[in-house]
């Protein structure tokens, strides 16, 4: 090991040939040279990092943007474009304010069908269930005020019991057939056929709450909000593209 | 931005979800240490001062740095994570050499003690603010608290069983571990 | 200078000292993603990829790294690795990624990993390192492998996906839920300690039949 401070700052695979052979007798390490080794090392990783990073951030970015983009049409079956809308000072903005975190901002997805009319409005939210949180994204149409669709974008629920919620096919279809707001959970059998009842799986009701507990409350939340207008926005797909999108954060 | 309240995340952390039982964190010490009640408690107590510790820094370094580069995010918390345990160890040696002697080789050991890194990591992916970060570390070092005395009563009666020869050592510690998570089940969906 | 051959230094590290199984290191992800065949895969793959980069780097630079700060730079040569792998498995195996979470990020307290570097890669040249981290990746994840198809085979009645037993199966879905890890892996080991209790019950017979 090479007791002479300068040779950090040469090139490591210069300092590995001109290396003697002999072994010096131990001695005391510098400070200098105990912070120096840790700091070359560390610009080295982060540079390594950086270079990485670089490439693949954009392969995360589009893909998050894909998964978003799939899940609001999923939602909103017979959209054919959608713009997001940041929640501004309680109201809908389609902007947001000058040096603002878009990850601090609550946003919603106004999807438009192929007349440029507004066809439904996507939400997602996220709430602790059984296990974690669920996070679900859901579709309404504010004039009506039914839903057009449910999604789980992320539950760690009970595999054979919870996991039921996005597997078992009969309850989320329940959520495309245009229940009325707010949602009514009954166990199946019990209910009164009223046109906001929700069959809750057999076996997995708390799960099944979560859910209908995560769309109720997202609109109580914002109902008011969507009430006070939409804003005019572009209403074609021509005008946005996917690049624009994957700037856009994953739901929170 | 993060809703839940303070108390199920508290609950959470450290009932429905253990650390230990539930998330699978924490386990080096948990297999480790577990022999004695005594040195139960306070390697738990020792966990629960380090997590708060990380959970302040975490939030720190969440909300001030690594906004522009968040790929350093591993790199920066294991660092002040390795730093933490080592100031934490000179001023346990300093204010309580007996504490020092009895904690041992565990103090160290915190660096690479899954849980303390897991809690920064969760609480980043969950986008705790500061309090809800504080009460997370708070509710998760009381889970690990729990699970370690739990086991280590349990073991401390085991010992004058009549134990086959190969059951002795760890197969049994994880037996009985599988046991204490299903128990810990039953706490799922009291939130 | 180590006394072992090349070969040696590799395959030590799949079976006879195992890191999960033998030298109970590597718990956290050995029982955090065995709940199906194909997160164990993934999380072997990753760790895998930590252990062989950080040996090689580490055993290249050991004389340049002073004795007081070994474990510091270990930690930020494992560090960053780790960090390579959470961003190549998020662009080209998003799927993976999400159920692996957080626990990718915890292969940097992984004790295997910053063991083998202090036991091994710090005495020895670039190419024994290799071997020794590539043996331990392996043990790695046969280890990970057995437990990840045990839970996934009852818990699920699957292996990577494909039914087994068919739809009548009634899945034991604590397999796949915390108890079942714990239980899994407890089991193993009392099987592997009760085959090792026979084997030396045979070697004590047949010592004392030759003396």
């Amino acid at each position: 090991m090479s007791e002479d401070g300068k040779d950090i700052n040469i090139k490591v695979e210069d300092s590995a040939t001109t290396e003697s052979q002999e072994t010096p007798p131990k001695k005391e390490v510098s400070s200098f040279r105990l912070v120096a080794t840790l700091a070359i090392a560390g610009a080295l990783a982060g540079l390594l990092i950086v270079s990485v990073n670089q490439h693949t951030k954009p392969i995360i970015d589009k893909y998050k943007a894909e998964q978003l983009q799939i899940a609001v049409y999923e939602v909103l079956p017979g959209a054919e474009h959608y713009n997001t809308f940041y929640l501004v000072n309680d109201e809908l903005s389609l902007t947001l304010p000058e040096n603002a975190k878009e990850s601090e901002y609550k946003r919603i997805y106004v999807g438009y069908d192929a007349s440029g009319k507004v066809n439904g409005v996507a939400i997602s939210r996220g709430e602790p269930g059984f296990q974690d949180i669920v996070q679900v994204i859901f579709g309404f149409d504010p004039s009506s005020g039914k839903l057009s669709g449910m999604k789980i974008l992320d539950s760690k629920e009970t595999p054979g019991l919870g996991d039921k919620i996005f597997k078992d096919m009969a309850f989320v279809e329940q959520f495309f057939a245009g229940p009325e707001t707010p949602l009514l959970g009954v166990k199946i059998g019990a209910g009164k056929g009223q046109p906001n009842e929700i069959d809750m799986i057999t076996g997995a009701t708390i799960s099944s709450k979560v859910v209908i507990r995560i769309i109720n409350h997202a609109l109580e939340e914002w109902t008011p909000v969507i009430d006070k207008g939409i804003p005019p926005a572009p209403t074609s797909s021509t005008e946005t593209s996917v690049d624009t999108l994957a700037d856009q954060e994953a739901p929170q | 931005m993060n809703d839940q309240s303070l108390f199920s995340i508290l609950f959470s952390a450290m009932v429905v979800n253990n650390f230990t039982l539930a998330m699978f964190l924490g386990l080096c010490p948990f297999m480790g240490v577990s022999a004695r009640v005594e040195t139960a408690l306070r390697m738990g107590l020792g966990n629960i001062f380090v997590l708060v510790l990380t959970a302040i820094s975490a939030w720190f370094l969440n909300t001030y740095i690594l906004e522009t580069a968040p790929y350093l995010r591993i790199i920066s918390f294991i660092i002040v994570i390795a730093s933490l345990v080592q100031i934490v160890e000179m001023a346990i040696k300093k204010l309580s050499p007996t504490l020092f002697r009895q904690l041992g080789i565990f103090l160290p050991l915190m660096t690479t003690n899954c849980a303390i890194l897991g809690l920064a990591i969760f609480q980043t992916n969950r986008g705790y603010d500061f309090l809800q970060g504080l009460t997370f570390a708070i509710g998760a070092g009381l889970g690990l608290t729990l699970a370690l005395v739990l086991m280590a009563s349990i073991r401390e009666t085991v010992e004058f069983s009549d134990v086959p020869n190969i059951a002795r050592g760890t197969g049994l510690v994880l037996i009985i571990a599988g046991t204490l998570s299903m128990a810990f089940m039953g706490f799922a969906g009291l939130l | 200078m180590r006394t072992t051959t090349p070969s040696q230094d590799f395959i030590r590290g799949i079976w006879n000292e195992n890191p999960v199984l033998i030298q109970m290191l590597g718990l956290c992800p050995a029982l955090a993603v065995t709940n199906s065949v194909a997160n164990a895969l993934a999380m072997s793959a990753a760790t895998f990829f930590v252990i062989c980069c950080s040996s090689i780097l580490i055993s290249a630079f050991k004389q340049f790294i002073p004795s007081e700060v070994r474990i510091s730079a270990y930690i930020l040569v494992i560090a960053t690795f780790v960090t390579l792998a959470d961003m190549l498995l998020q662009a080209y195996a998003p799927a993976q990624h999400k159920e692996l979470g957080a626990f990718i990020a915890l292969i940097v307290v992984n004790c295997m990993i910053l063991g083998r570097q202090e036991a091994f890669s710090a005495k020895n040249n670039v190419f024994r390192s290799l071997l020794d981290a590539m043996g331990t990746g392996i043990g790695f994840t046969i280890a990970l492998v057995m437990m990840g198809g045990f839970r996934e085979m009852l818990g699920t009645g699957s292996f990577l996906g494909v039914s087994l037993f068919g739809p009548n199966f009634e899945p034991w879905v604590i397999m796949v839920l915390p108890a079942g890890g714990f239980l899994t892996l407890g089991f193993i080991l009392l099987a592997m300690g009760y085959f090792e209790q026979r084997k030396k019950a045979k070697e004590a017979l047949t010592a004392e039949a030759s003396s």
